[in-house]
């Protein structure tokens, strides 16, 4: 005798992706520097941008329009359409 | 005595009995069709019995039910039907009606369709600890999402299980109707709650409330549900001693199905997109109705402009419960004082228009404001008044603590709360002047993007 239950759940299978493998050089390469929009993310990543200044790098700038949600999709595109690594900032 | 009518009617039109709990009725027709599975009377929909249908050419033309000479003359055409009866007599109620069965009828024939994955439990297996495996489980245990209790969630609304209520955050996974009555029942909820769960749902998906970001805050908040109209009655909620307590079903449901949902649907799982540093007990469930017994008091959905005489769910990034008592305060205005000094501790006690608060006026403190003739917009423009401090006070590093406020602010007197981020709401038991703070999430001071939100409840 068996009973069903029903699925609570998103019943999604989470896509999983390998990582890239990390650039063997910066230099050459364009690095996102990605705000989450919190007080002081834009400090953080100022300091970040300098210590990078030396790699060669092409260093740009996103910032989402508020921590609180999630960043739109077209920012998450233009990241991913002009990057090669990507690093998002946090602080507080 | 409808045995001779039925005999009656049979000598003359094409006649077809079924009969739900004895095939041996009427002798005088030989018995009836077998509908102990209560099917032809789910289909023709018969709520009581007898009832007799007019069928021409394969369609239902008439209908009457009860025992009512004229109507059944009229519908047989049989103009001395029954002479020998009383004129009327009331039928019997429809096994098909009895209290869950239309749900049981609707899933067996096919009229509920649930499209939710099913997981088989057998004999050897425990349906809690399946959950639990499965990850359903916010910690404490489930109430088993069968059909039927699913059915019977869903039977309390006229929306359809397909229906859309939206993308749930964190992961922004549509949602059906039917998913929020799974988690409904797996937190606990009566049928009746479900409207109530439904527009709390709503609420949180409003974009204005950001349930994304409060769930994936390292701040201490969740959703805090308040519940106001004539629902709270209907459905039993608590607004008094113990309010924001344990003890009560639809108190302590309501909040737990939308964290379900959000954990289930949403994938919100602490540790992972949940970044909270420490939570509260409120994660699990924070939902409580507001006392609206005293006429004189404006309820807060009213207030924040809900219709007269409507229910309405009020939802606030909350944190945990925090005293705001007074013992030797006496009047309004001394009261007033004491509870906003305890309300500047919320967040951090140098911190200013960043977090919002709830207050929950407890009875002992409504009456002396009650006794002064102070209503809510007074008590409401005493506390504006009795919450401003000195800039000079909350500037960094002033009484020895480093955080402060921005020093660009030039205001003399600077408030607590941003216009609209204090709430007043009346709960609880009397015997104390024992008043509750609960803090609000420290995003709520991105007025745009954080906002409270209400919503109304659609029974």
């Amino acid at each position: 005798m068996t009973y069903t239950m029903r699925d609570p759940t998103a019943e999604a299978s989470p896509l999983m992706r390998e990582r890239l493998p990390p650039p063997a050089t910066l230099a050459n390469r364009t690095i996102g520097l990605f705000s989450i929009s919190k007080e002081r993310s834009s400090e953080f990543l100022d300091e970040i941008e300098r210590q990078f200044a030396s790699t060669g790098a092409t260093l740009l700038r996103f910032e989402k329009p508020t921590h609180t949600k999630p960043a739109p999709e077209s920012l998450i595109a233009d990241i991913i359409g002009q990057c090669d690594v990507v690093v998002e900032g946090l602080a507080d | 005595m409808v045995g001779d009518v039925l005999a009656e009617m049979a000598a003359s039109v094409d006649l077809t009995i079924y009969s739900q709990d004895d095939i041996t009725f009427p002798e005088q027709t030989s018995g009836a069709q077998d509908d102990a599975s209560l099917e032809q009377s789910w289909r023709y929909r018969i709520e009581s019995v007898p009832t007799i249908i007019k069928i021409v050419n394969g369609r239902e033309v008439d209908r009457t039910d009860g025992w009512v000479r004229d109507e059944w003359r009229k519908l047989t055409e049989l103009n001395a039907l029954g002479e020998a009866l009383p004129p009327h007599r009331p039928g019997c109620g429809s096994m098909s009606q009895y209290p869950g069965m239309p749900e049981k009828l609707a899933l067996r024939y096919g009229d509920i369709m649930l499209a939710a994955r099913e997981i088989e439990v057998t004999d050897d297996q425990d349906a809690i600890e399946v959950s639990y495996d499965r990850g359903w489980s916010d910690g404490l245990p489930i109430v088993p999402p069968t059909d039927l209790r699913i059915a019977r969630m869903l039977a309390a609304t006229s929306r359809k299980p397909d229906e859309i209520i939206g993308d749930i955050p964190p992961n922004l996974i549509s949602c059906s109707i039917e998913k929020v009555a799974i988690n409904a029942v797996m937190a606990g909820c009566r049928p009746e709650y479900f409207p109530v769960v439904l527009a709390t749902v709503e609420a949180a998906l409003k974009p204005e409330f950001s349930m994304h970001g409060l769930l994936a805050t390292l701040w201490y908040s969740g959703p805090v549900v308040i519940v106001n109209g004539p629902i709270t009655k209907q459905i039993g909620m608590n607004s008094g001693g113990n309010a924001l307590g344990q003890g009560n079903r639809a108190n302590a449901t309501i909040g737990r199905a939308l964290q379900l949902l959000i954990r289930n649907v949403g994938g919100g799982i602490p540790g992972e997109i949940d970044r909270s540093v420490l939570g509260n007990p409120g994660k699990y469930t924070f939902c409580f109705a507001e006392d609206e017994t005293d006429p004189d008091w404006q309820p807060l959905n009213i207030t924040r402009g809900a219709r007269p005489g409507s229910s309405s769910v009020t939802l606030f990034h909350g944190d945990g419960v925090q005293a705001a008592h007074t013992r030797d305060s006496r009047t309004p205005e001394e009261v007033c004082q004491s509870l906003a000094a305890s309300l500047w501790s919320v967040g951090n006690p140098k911190v200013a228009m960043q977090n919002g608060a709830i207050l929950v006026l407890c009875p002992d403190h409504y009456e002396i404001f009650k006794q002064a003739g102070w209503g809510r917009a007074q008590i409401e423009a005493q506390l504006h008044q009795a919450l401003k401090r000195p800039r000079e006070d909350l500037l960094a590093g002033a009484g020895g603590i480093a955080e402060g406020i921005d020093p660009n602010i030039t205001e003399s007197m600077i408030d607590k709360f941003n216009p609209g981020y204090l709430l007043v709401v009346r709960a609880g038991g009397k015997g104390g002047a024992m008043s509750a703070i609960i803090g609000g999430w420290s995003a709520q001071r991105r007025k745009k993007e954080v906002q409270i939100v209400t919503q109304e409840i659609i029974q």
